[in-house]
């Protein structure tokens, strides 16, 4: 992948928590411009390498460079003002359960912008529009669907015209419409607004459907990265069991346990 | 006793990083009315009945104690200095912990668990100038003006059983009270107060945005609210009773 092209460069992360090891001489590339998908089995630190990139919680050591700075370095006025440049959209949507859409939306303009109160309302529409939802302005959170709710909150998300847009496992918990119409919201942003999105999620039918490149992610490293269809035929037993679902091998099916027959057949109280 | 220590400490520190908020948080003055809204109009209700059973009981109470003295027409001093100087902040206290103090609690909490609170830091939105320091400066705000209504309404109950029922002398009810009490006893009343509300509020953010985000998180952050606030309430009003003093 061509460096310069890349707006955010991970080389050599470490990171560790409770003592177990989450991330372990970790080294990723995202390109500009480009849907990128980090994927891997449950428990892999996806959402753990969202917060790392976002600067929620730091790295033990190695660099993280987000268009071009460099996060370890940055003061805590700097971090907010490269968070004005990146959307997030977390996995339930996080919207303000006190707004209504119209206000959810609006919210990050009203907390970093003086603009006219016409012109927000502008904007906002704009974005209820473009995720299909104007109509749905003046709702509160509590009569939205899951799926509407990921709208709205993708809404607010791009309000502030961002760079970088984070998806943390979009489609969770999705009807098969509202998933689609997920995935065509995440292209179509992402072409229309010349944005950078990283798509953190396990659906790999949804992924291959949507993705540029993509991340596969098992014990800390990447074990595999390329197009969705190159992951398709990679040479890495771990790649295929995820890739093809398997339910053994790996990554094993039984949690470790004593021998079974032994466990069985011992009296009670012996080992 | 050492962890209780520990805590203790940390909600200084957080008290320290809400203060540093304040003033850009002041700029909002709508975020901080609804919050006064929330914390002490919704609290009327509750806090307006039990300053008048309180002054009820204290007008029983005081009349039955006072009359083995021959001191009855006294009970406008007694009931409003009890009131004033003690039950009207202590009792207000406790009840603005157990009703507003677990809303804020509970509210902070869920946004704790439903990543409402980590979407603020994300779209570089500090959630302590923009959700904490609003509901903190909304209890502070509340809790003397709920205070002061609490032994307002107390005295009124306190006549209504003294003068109305046990036939106590009105003239004496209200002159007597009118010389006896004196402004240092208000400004005790409000001291406390105005202490009480920053402490109930404090302990009710601070539970509230360190929730652990689950169920249970949610349910022993309210627990510890009222709890601490109880034990931190009470301990403040020796302090505060022996300075006067």
């Amino acid at each position: 992948m061509n460096q310069t092209s890349a707006i955010i460069e991970i080389r050599d992360l470490s990171y560790a928590v409770g003592g177990r090891t989450i991330f372990d001489k970790f080294d990723m590339d995202v390109a500009r411009g480009r849907v990128t998908a980090v994927m891997g089995p449950s428990g892999t630190g996806k959402t753990t390498l969202l917060r790392l990139i976002t600067r929620q919680v730091r790295a033990d050591s190695g660099s993280i460079r987000v268009a071009g700075a460099e996060l370890g370095a940055l003061t805590h006025a700097e971090i907010f003002a490269l968070r004005r440049r990146m959307g997030m959209l977390f996995q339930n949507g996080a919207l303000l359960t006190d707004l209504s859409v119209f206000e959810n939306v609006a919210f990050p303009l009203r907390e970093h912008t003086r603009l006219d109160e016409r012109l927000i309302r502008n904007l906002v529409l704009t974005k209820l529009q473009a995720v299909g939802l104007r109509g749905a302005a003046e709702l509160g959170t509590a009569e939205l669907s899951g799926g509407m709710a990921r709208r709205v909150a993708l809404a607010r998300a791009i309000v502030m015209d961002p760079e970088i847009l984070i998806y943390d496992e979009p489609f969770v918990g999705l009807d098969p419409i509202s998933k689609g119409v997920v995935l065509r919201l995440i292209r179509r942003l992402n072409d229309a607004l010349g944005l950078t999105s990283i798509l953190v999620s396990h659906d790999v039918h949804e992924i291959a459907s949507v993705a540029d490149a993509v991340f596969l992610l098992s014990g800390g490293k990447v074990v595999a990265h390329g197009t969705p269809q190159e992951l398709q035929s990679f040479p890495s037993e771990v790649v295929k069991q995820f890739v093809g679902g398997l339910a053994d091998g790996p990554v094993p099916f039984h949690y470790p346990a004593p021998d079974y027959y032994g466990q069985l057949l011992a009296r009670d109280g012996a080992p | 006793m050492s962890d209780s220590l520990v805590r203790l400490g940390d909600i200084v520190g957080f008290l320290g990083r809400i203060m540093l908020q304040v003033p850009r948080a002041l700029l909002r003055f709508q975020l901080i009315v609804d919050q006064v809204y929330n914390a002490g109009a919704l609290s009327l209700v509750i806090v307006m009945l039990s300053g008048l059973f309180v002054g009820m009981v204290l007008g029983l109470q005081g009349f039955e104690l006072l009359q083995r003295f021959g001191s009855e027409q006294a009970l406008g001093t007694a009931a409003a200095i009890g009131l004033v100087k003690e039950l009207g902040p202590v009792v207000t206290a406790l009840l603005f912990a157990g009703r507003a103090g677990t809303a804020l609690a509970a509210e902070l909490g869920l946004m704790r668990a439903t990543d409402q609170l980590s979407a603020m830091e994300m779209m570089a939105v500090d959630p302590i100038r923009r959700v904490v320091a609003p509901r903190f400066l909304g209890g502070v705000i509340a809790m003397p003006l709920l205070a002061a209504i609490f032994s307002m309404i107390g005295i009124y109950g306190a006549q209504l059983v003294g003068v109305q029922i046990m036939k106590v002398d009105a003239g004496s009810f209200w002159s007597q009270m009118r010389a006896s009490v004196h402004l240092i006893d208000l400004n005790e009343g409000i001291v406390k107060s105005c202490v009480f509300g920053v402490a109930c509020s404090l302990i009710a953010v601070y539970e509230g945005y360190h929730a652990a985000p689950t169920a249970e998180g949610v349910g022993a952050a309210t627990t510890r609210t009222v709890v601490t606030s109880a034990v931190i309430v009470l301990f403040l009003d020796y302090l505060i009773t022996a300075f006067f003093l």
